[in-house]
């Protein structure tokens, strides 16, 4: 059960999409989210749909790992096509029976809402699958940079960022644990009705709570016997440089979205 | 209560690239009232193995027969296995959640639906096996204690389900020399006067070595050795290759015999060979 639990789906690898700046990563993940939301019709999905394969093509993602990135937003994606589809107001009548009518614009709004939102899930997919979470967290910081200025915290933010994805795993396994340890004094965390799974996870959270709370205490002690003072004056291993690709993919993706923004604006369908 | 492991192999995250096999092909059978020592370097199956035993991890393949029942079958009752198979986990202390010991004690005997007396009379009685003073310590939060009583608080909570069978992953871990001794000392009276069948997990071969009747040693997933610790203990080449050592007794006799000293061989408690070196120097004064 607690397997399946995973937040970090980096692939590793080595491609020209994997070795991009992670800064122009994000900046170009929230350009293609600019960009699917200026699709106007369902028909021009086609350039996300383009952009998205040819990042897949060049990062060797594979389309299944793409749409498994969707899988635990079937239920929303469910609801989000229902409630389209049946309360949307237009004037075609496809098929009606009783208070539950179908109109052709309804349908057209529900398939347009669920493909954004399959888009947008597909699309930030490849920046994590081909970014690894400390690639990522140093992005956000660099990023997030200027704004410390005016007294942002933003090597804090990418500290604490960076020390809760390191602990998933560390975690997970604790609580894997920990579950085994009261199972084998006959606890039963899969039986009964909600309110009785919810107490059977008191025995499980506390020692995880307290757990947590020890390895914040040791980490902070054996971070400051190491001199840390936060991000002032601190050096670091890898610094983020632009290379030349990143220019290129910026360029690709702003003509990528300058068509997109033309189709939706000039033909109308 | 017999448990038979057969052929028993067990690989986590089977069919996908990060296959790892834990256990490979482990035929064991362990006998009421044995103190079985389960050796072996880190990552070599030993937490895997005792996990299976009380249906906690489900083989890939093979079977685990516990008193005729196998456990290893879809819809046995588990919780039927978990009060016959106590499991007392690495750095127990760390699954205490209860505001007092008693509470945290009496979790085990509550899920198995014991009545009320019942559970007062296990909670006091496990309290008192593990060394602990119920009146003392039964209102107390189990946060407040120190390491090693809230072990013992922990090993009270499995034994309060009163077990047959009782399986120890590392009890000494991280212990000061005082509480190491104290808890091999409870765990060697509750197989004396206890009657329980104890398996015991530990690469360290001084407490083993003078606690089990039979060793068992893993390595890389697979049992490579088994016998009484004399027999084991012998095999010293077999030992220090799966990244094991002998007991500091059984060293100091090898290098003794290698010196030229006519020692018996097979010595591996400290009190045996004091008397054999003992016996020696009698010798030798008788002949002179």
């Amino acid at each position: 059960m607690l397997k399946d639990i995973t937040l970090g789906q980096y692939m590793p690898g080595n491609s020209a999409i994997h070795r991009l700046d992670p800064r122009t990563k994000i900046l170009l993940t929230l350009l293609y989210i600019v960009m699917v939301f200026f699709v106007s019709s369902p028909v021009w999905y086609i350039f996300p749909l383009i952009y998205i394969l040819l990042c897949a093509k060049l990062s060797g993602i594979r389309a299944r790992q793409l749409l498994s990135s969707v899988k635990p937003l079937r239920f929303l994606l469910i609801l989000t096509f229902i409630l389209n589809l049946f309360f949307s107001s237009g004037s075609t009548t496809l098929f009606q029976w009783r208070f539950l009518r179908i109109s052709k614009e309804g349908l057209m709004t529900a398939i347009h809402f669920c493909m954004r939102l399959i888009f947008l899930v597909t699309g930030t997919a490849v920046l994590t699958l081909t970014t690894s979470p400390i690639a990522l967290c140093d992005g956000i910081e660099s990023l997030l940079k200027p704004l410390s200025k005016i007294g942002f915290p933003s090597h804090e933010l990418a500290m604490m960022m960076s020390i809760a994805l390191r602990f998933i795993p560390t975690l997970t396994e604790e609580a894997d644990k920990i579950q085994k340890a009261q199972m084998a004094r006959g606890a039963d965390f899969e039986s009964g009705n909600l309110i009785k799974r919810a107490k059977a996870m008191i025995p499980l959270l506390v020692p995880l709570f307290v757990s947590a709370f020890r390895r914040a205490g040791d980490l902070a002690m054996a971070m400051e016997s190491r001199c840390y003072h936060g991000g002032e004056g601190r050096t670091r291993l890898r610094v983020l440089k632009y290379q030349k690709n990143d220019l290129w993919a910026a360029l690709v993706s702003i003509a990528f979205l300058a068509v997109t923004i033309l189709c939706g604006k000039l033909i109308q369908l | 209560m017999p448990i038979q492991i057969e052929h028993l192999t067990h690989a986590y995250m089977p069919d996908s690239p990060f296959t790892a096999i834990a256990l490979e092909d482990v035929n064991l059978t362990i006998e009421d009232g044995e103190f079985i020592g389960l050796l072996g370097h880190t990552g070599s199956g030993k937490t895997t193995l005792v996990q299976h035993l009380n249906g906690l991890l489900k083989p890939t393949s093979g079977r685990i027969v516990v008193d005729g029942l196998d456990i290893t079958e879809k819809g046995v009752s588990l919780i039927e296995v978990r009060k016959k198979i106590g499991l007392v986990f690495q750095y127990p202390e760390y699954q205490l959640f209860e505001e007092t010991v008693a509470k945290d004690v009496a979790f085990g005997p509550k899920n198995i639906g014991l009545a009320q007396e019942e559970i007062d009379r296990r909670v006091r009685h496990a309290l008192e096996l593990v060394g602990l003073d119920y009146d003392d310590v039964a209102d107390r939060s189990p946060f407040e204690l120190s390491g090693g009583q809230m072990r013992r608080v922990a090993i009270a909570g499995v034994l309060a389900m009163e077990p047959t069978v009782l399986i120890l992953d590392e009890p000494t871990a991280g212990l000061d020399p005082a509480g190491r001794h104290s808890i091999l000392g409870m765990i060697r009276e509750l197989h004396q006067s206890g009657g329980i069948t104890i398996i015991m997990v530990s690469h360290n071969m001084d407490d083993i070595s003078t606690l089990a009747t039979r060793l068992v040693v893993m390595s890389r997933g697979r049992m490579v050795l088994t016998g009484t610790p004399r027999e084991v203990f012998q095999q010293a080449d077999l030992l220090t290759s799966v990244g094991l050592g002998v007991p500091q007794a059984a060293q100091l006799a090898d290098q003794l015999i290698a010196e030229g000293y006519d020692l018996p061989r097979g010595l591996y408690t400290q009190e045996e060979l004091i008397e054999a070196i003992l016996s020696l120097r009698g010798k030798e004064a008788g002949a002179c």
